[in-house]
């Protein structure tokens, strides 16, 4: 799959704070009861990690599983793995209802470093960004501008930034200009 | 003589001068002036020309309550109209330019109209220029809009230099207005561990409190100021902004802020404003008050000015506004003004004072300074064109005859002061009228109120009617502990909070005009509202004329419109016009305060959201390619999709044509990308997608694919597509490009609240997948030829199915659907390798004759197959049965969504407009979109009467004619009829009723 691109070519830039496009990320969309055992198991068995708390993203190494809504989780893998994922993720659900779905080439990712980072993403995004408010660790699903996106701090001072890849090269230009320079400093 | 002061100008840089220039004169200032205390410095006190009677105006405010110093600022695409000299700290290099005069400021033509003041009576422009009716639009009004206006608009092809953005943040509690009692609220609310967010308007902390000599905990306020900043500011909880204006107050806690960051700075490019949206668990309004004028004739002439600020401009910038000031009073407050300007050395020849006995301490301490105290009488009139010369005395009791006459150039008027109650009230705060101090104030008992049903903004301090420093201090320490308290602090600050001294004041008297009986001729000089010329006279007349509400009154006067929105007349208004009517001021009430409290700049509305990120675009993953090869873009919802691929020198339309034909004779390439596909599984899935297509879907065999309507439970059309079967649980939708997320969202609504019990999951897969069109009768061999181990063969895989494996080493799944009725395979592959297989079929198109094609292209072709498209032939009154896709509608199913609707009388209706396709008799000549099709009956309201429209019309180049197709009343019953079109601008266009399937009825040229 050499010849997968992503929506700015894994560039970056540097303003107030760093952006990179994260390049080809796998992505799995799971929808299904969370609290159940089957569900339980087949994430700990696709991932190694547990089903997150509400909000909550769970991390090891490359993959990692964090809470989207009361029935939906997604993982984050490897881009050659996401297919493995899926299939893994199904055949131990068996018969349980729910859906696994390979979603990686449906989004962009950006990686965004630097102390302002809170403050970038307050630009454009309703959310409450104070770190008692966006703990690191808790996806927050939001709206950046006129997108909507999702994103997380794995730590302090650098977010996991998540869109639709349609409107990846438009974030990415409002990226451009809202990091460029000149933050409140009220975080 | 106004000019600088050896005294005061505590905001002043007085090692420095700058240099900046006003109407093209150079001019020097000091680092710390407005433009108004420079203008000022440098005697210049006509600032600029009334709206309606271009009269001179001076600088009658120190703050954003000015009414008359409007400049225009900056040129090009740095150009700001409308700025208040006032509001705007100097720079080096300001460039100001007055407004409203011609052809200047010192000579303006307009002036005559001062002349006749009876030629503009309120709701002149109504009265006069009713008739006749055409006269106004071409001639009144571009006259009038030449001649009048505030302003002037930038130019039209200039663009913005500089840069805006929007900062979303939330605190517990927030606080506007940085006087003593913003710190103080601050302070309390802080201390008990809220989260604070602090704004103030100016560049300074602090308010009036320094000018008006208040000491609090036994220091000078500068003093108390400076620590209670030092303060706030070390506290981790605490957000302190300075230029920063609380502009307004919404629901659920939202609020405004508007922060101007370079407009103190030259330099162009950076970012000028930015508006904060916050969300606020309590608001605290510490926002202060503004003083009031006094009514009396020529109380415009410049020279004449509010006391505070002619004691701001003397203390914050050393700046005196004339050599003989002369104050004139109804209050103890402008007393602090003549005691200032005695110790700055400034003349005052007397204070006119209308209270018949004023006796407070401040009355004491200026008798002491030998000021003349001239108790009980009034200004008859303030005499001078362009600046004061003189004010004649009368008494106040009287009819306004003149007992004596004092040279002054400058006068100084209080007529007491207005809490700033606008942000209280922007969201439902009630107000109370306080007659002792004349005034209305926040009503506690009637708060905007929040979600939690509790009042959530809080008015603090002077803003909440304490005119007096100790009060307003333990005033604002509550409110600062209650807001806290509320936003759910826990351990609230036992701190006392501070307290504050000032000198004892005596009881003010109301007083609206001067004198009390003053004669009709005074009052056409008598001026309530500066800025849009509104005098009593004005006002008096709108109320005999029966406009009693003070919310006609101020549309038909116009008092307290435009850019100050009243914040000098309107109570002085109010009052006159309850006066006029006999009624008491509170009953006459005031006009609705809305937000924004001043003007804030169209850039921060914009915020970030121009140029390339205005709006948003989604692009396909072939978007880069498309637009670096001819790509001609057209919006299809947020996407842009080529309508065709423009080689150079070629024409749009022959740029179609050649895809049309290339797609019929040998193979073209399409971007279908932007088609939405919705995965639906789950044991449910089938009897769901049973409810949501008119057509079965749940007999659907695994492998295979079927084309399906969607309607709304009215039974109106709202998407097609096709579904694909990918296992037993799980289906594939394909919607329209426009449709994805609605219809996403349409499926998670019947799922979440009526059919919460079915078990079916949804996801949006739209973007999983670059989906390309190999369409015509070469298709299959450019597949094959990329290289696959699928069987592609009519018998391999048949119209109207589907496989997953590889072409071109890219994992892919080919449908056999055609929306052209050619040989036709889209294919699914990754989005991000869709350029991948794109750049392959190209390469090994190109000896079969591959084209890439556009949404024209497509949508031609589909015309002559007879295709219906979502938006062409449906406009959302149209239901399947009038398309003729009765074929799709099961008979079968209980239910699905709509079917009850299309049952109901009018939707059965035989005489219904139905799809029928259309030939013109011309072959040469086609129909325009959307045009009517008339029978020659001409309505009772004198409308040809209408029997059908257009809804899709080209020319087609397979078939070298023009099509058509149209909903036609009782249209498939009159195959064959020739009917007749409307075409504006030309001649009427006859047309036969056909068959919609103009090409290949029998679908041999996709079956092969």
């Amino acid at each position: 799959m050499s010849n997968a691109v992503s929506v700015a070519g894994g560039e970056s830039f540097g303003g107030v704070i760093q952006v990179a496009d994260a390049g080809v990320t796998g992505m799995v969309t799971v929808r299904g009861d969370l609290a159940s055992a089957a569900m339980k198991k087949a994430v700990k068995a696709a991932t190694g990690l547990a089903v997150p708390a509400a909000r909550q993203v769970t991390q090891k190494d490359d993959a990692a599983v964090a809470w989207m809504s009361p029935d939906e989780l997604m993982i984050i893998c490897a881009y050659d793995s996401a297919d493995k994922m899926v299939a893994a993720l199904e055949k131990s659900l068996g018969n349980a209802h729910a859906l696994a779905v390979n979603v990686s080439d449906a989004r962009a990712h950006f990686t965004l470093t630097g102390a302002a980072v809170r403050e970038v993403l307050a630009k454009g995004s309703p959310a409450d960004l104070a770190p008692a408010a966006l703990p690191v660790g808790e996806m927050r699903r939001t709206r950046l501008g006129q997108i909507a996106v999702a994103f997380w701090l794995p730590e302090e001072g650098q977010a996991e930034l998540i869109c639709f890849r349609s409107v990846g090269k438009f974030v990415w230009d409002w990226l451009n200009v809202t990091a460029k320079d000149d933050v409140p400093g009220y975080f | 003589m106004s000019k600088r002061l050896p005294f005061g100008g505590r905001l002043i840089d007085w090692t420095r001068e700058i240099k900046f220039s006003f109407n093209g004169a150079e001019m020097e200032g000091r680092p710390g002036d407005t433009l108004a205390s420079a203008l000022l410095a440098n005697d210049q006190v006509l600032v600029g020309r009334s709206f309606k009677y271009h009269r001179p105006r001076g600088i009658v405010a120190s703050g954003p309550e000015e009414p008359n110093a409007l400049m225009n600022l900056g040129e090009g695409p740095t150009f700001e109209p409308n700025a208040r000299a006032t509001t705007t700290e100097l720079f080096d290099g300001l460039k100001a330019r007055s407004q409203n005069h011609w052809p200047s400021l010192e000579f303006d033509v307009g002036a005559i109209n001062a002349s006749f003041p009876l030629a503009f009576p309120a709701g002149f422009y109504y009265k006069t220029f009713i008739s006749p009716r055409p006269a106004w639009k071409h001639i009144y009004e571009p006259f009038i809009r030449k001649a009048a206006g505030l302003g002037e608009a930038p130019e039209a092809e200039e663009r913005d230099a500089d840069r805006y953005e929007y900062f979303y943040a939330h605190a517990d509690v927030m606080v506007v207005g940085g006087g003593i009692a913003g710190l103080t609220a601050a302070l309390a609310a802080a201390k008990s561990g809220s989260r604070v967010l602090l704004m103030e308007q100016s560049a300074h902390w602090g308010g009036r409190a320094p000018v008006d000599g208040v000491e609090i905990d036994g220091k000078p306020a500068d003093k108390w100021i400076a620590e209670a900043v030092d303060d706030l500011s070390k506290m981790p909880n605490v957000r302190m902004r300075l230029r920063m204006m609380g502009a307004g107050i919404y629901d659920h806690g939202f609020a405004l802020g508007y922060e101007r960051l370079s407009d103190h700075e030259s330099a162009d490019g950076m970012l000028r404003h930015r508006l904060w949206r916050i969300r606020a668990k309590r608001i605290i309004t510490a926002t202060g008050a503004i003083e009031r004028p006094l009514s009396f004739a020529g109380n415009d002439v410049p020279g004449v000015m509010l006391a505070s600020a002619v004691r701001d401009y003397a203390v914050n910038y050393g700046v005196g506004v004339g050599k003989r000031v002369v104050i004139a009073t109804n209050n103890d407050d402008a007393y602090r003004t003549a005691l200032v300007l005695k110790d700055a050395k400034v003349e005052v020849p007397c204070i006119i004072d209308a209270r018949p006995n004023p006796t407070g301490a401040l009355v004491e301490k200026a008798r002491a300074a030998g000021i003349p105290v001239l108790a009980g009488k009034a200004v008859s009139t303030a005499y001078g064109g362009k600046r004061l010369t003189s004010v004649g005395l009368c008494s106040q009791d009287g009819d306004g005859r003149k007992t004596a006459e004092y040279d002054c150039d400058a006068l100084a008027m209080s007529g007491g002061w207005s809490p700033v109650v606008h942000l209280w009230s922007h969201c439902g705060g009630k107000l109370t009228w306080d007659a002792d101090t004349a005034m209305f104030r926040p009503n506690h008992d009637a708060a905007p109120l929040g979600a939690d049903g509790n009042g959530f903004v809080i008015a603090a301090g002077t803003a909440d009617g304490e005119m007096r420093t100790a009060a307003t201090l333990a005033n604002a320490h509550a409110a600062g502990l209650r807001a806290a308290e509320e936003a759910g602090a826990t351990a609230l600050s036992d701190d006392a909070g501070p307290e504050g001294t000032d000198i004892d004041e005596g009881p003010m008297l109301p007083v609206w005009q001067m004198p009390a009986a003053m004669s009709k001729k005074a009052m056409l000089k008598t001026w309530l509202d500066y800025q849009n010329d509104v005098k009593v006279s004005d006002v008096r007349l709108a109320a005999r004329e029966g406009f009693e509400s003070v919310e006609h009154t101020k549309r038909y006067t116009t008092l307290g419109m435009a850019t100050d929105q009243g914040k000098l007349s309107n109570i002085n208004g109010l009052a006159i016009l309850a006066d006029s009517l006999g009624a008491d001021i509170p009953a006459v009430g005031t006009t609705t305060f809305r937000p924004p409290y001043h003007p804030i700049s169209m850039g921060a509305i914009a915020g970030e959201a121009r140029g390339d990120i205005f709006k948003p675009m989604r692009r396909s993953p072939m978007h880069d390619w498309i637009d670096a090869n001819g790509g001609f873009w057209e919006p299809v919802a947020d996407w842009r999709r080529p309508y065709c691929f423009q080689k150079p020198g070629e024409t749009v339309k022959d740029a179609v044509t050649r895809e049309i034909l290339a797609v019929r004779e040998k193979v073209g390439l399409l971007d279908a990308s932007t088609l939405g596909k919705i995965i639906v599984k789950g044991p449910d899935a089938g009897k769901f997608l049973d409810m949501l297509y008119t057509n079965m879907m749940s007999t659907l065999k695994v492998g295979r694919c079927r084309y399906g309507l969607m309607c709304s439970e009215n039974g109106f059309l709202s998407d097609d597509g096709v579904v694909a079967r990918l296992d037993k649980d799980t289906f594939l939708c394909h919607t329209t490009s426009g449709g994805s997320d609605r219809i996403h969202a349409w499926m998670e609504e019947w799922l979440q609240t009526e059919w919460w019990d079915w078990q079916v999951y949804t996801v949006n897969v739209t973007e999983q997948y670059a989906q390309i069109g190999v369409v015509g009768p070469n298709a299959r061999m450019v597949l094959e030829k990329m290289g696959t181990r699928m069987d592609l063969s009519a018998e391999g895989l048949p119209f109207m199915a589907f496989k997953d494996g590889e072409i071109g080493g890219i994992k892919a799944r080919p449908y056999r659907i055609s929306f052209s009725g050619e040989l036709s395979y889209e294919v699914a592959v990754p989005a991000n390798q869709g350029q991948a297989f794109w750049d392959k079929a190209l390469e090994t198109g190109a000896e079969f004759g591959i084209t890439p094609y556009g949404t024209e292209a497509l949508h031609v072709m589909r015309a002559e197959k007879g295709f219906i498209m979502i938006g062409d032939e449906t406009d959302g009154t149209v239901i399947p049965q009038d398309l003729g896709l009765n074929w799709a509608i099961s008979k079968k199913k209980e239910d699905f969504l709509g079917k009850r609707a299309q049952q109901r009388s009018f939707l059965t209706d035989p005489n219904r407009w139905k799809l029928v396709g259309l030939e013109t008799v011309d072959p040469q000549v086609v129909i325009p979109d959307g045009a009517y099709a008339v029978d020659g009956a001409v309505r009772d309201n004198g409308v040809k009467n209408m029997i059908g429209r257009i809804t899709s019309t080209y020319f087609s180049p397979t078939l070298n004619r023009s099509i058509a197709m149209g909903l036609v009343e009782r249209g498939p019953d009159r195959m064959g009829e020739v009917i007749t079109f409307t075409n504006p601008g030309g001649e009427e266009i006859a047309a036969k009723i056909v068959d919609p399937v103009f090409l290949d009825k029998e679908g041999e040229r996709q079956n092969v």
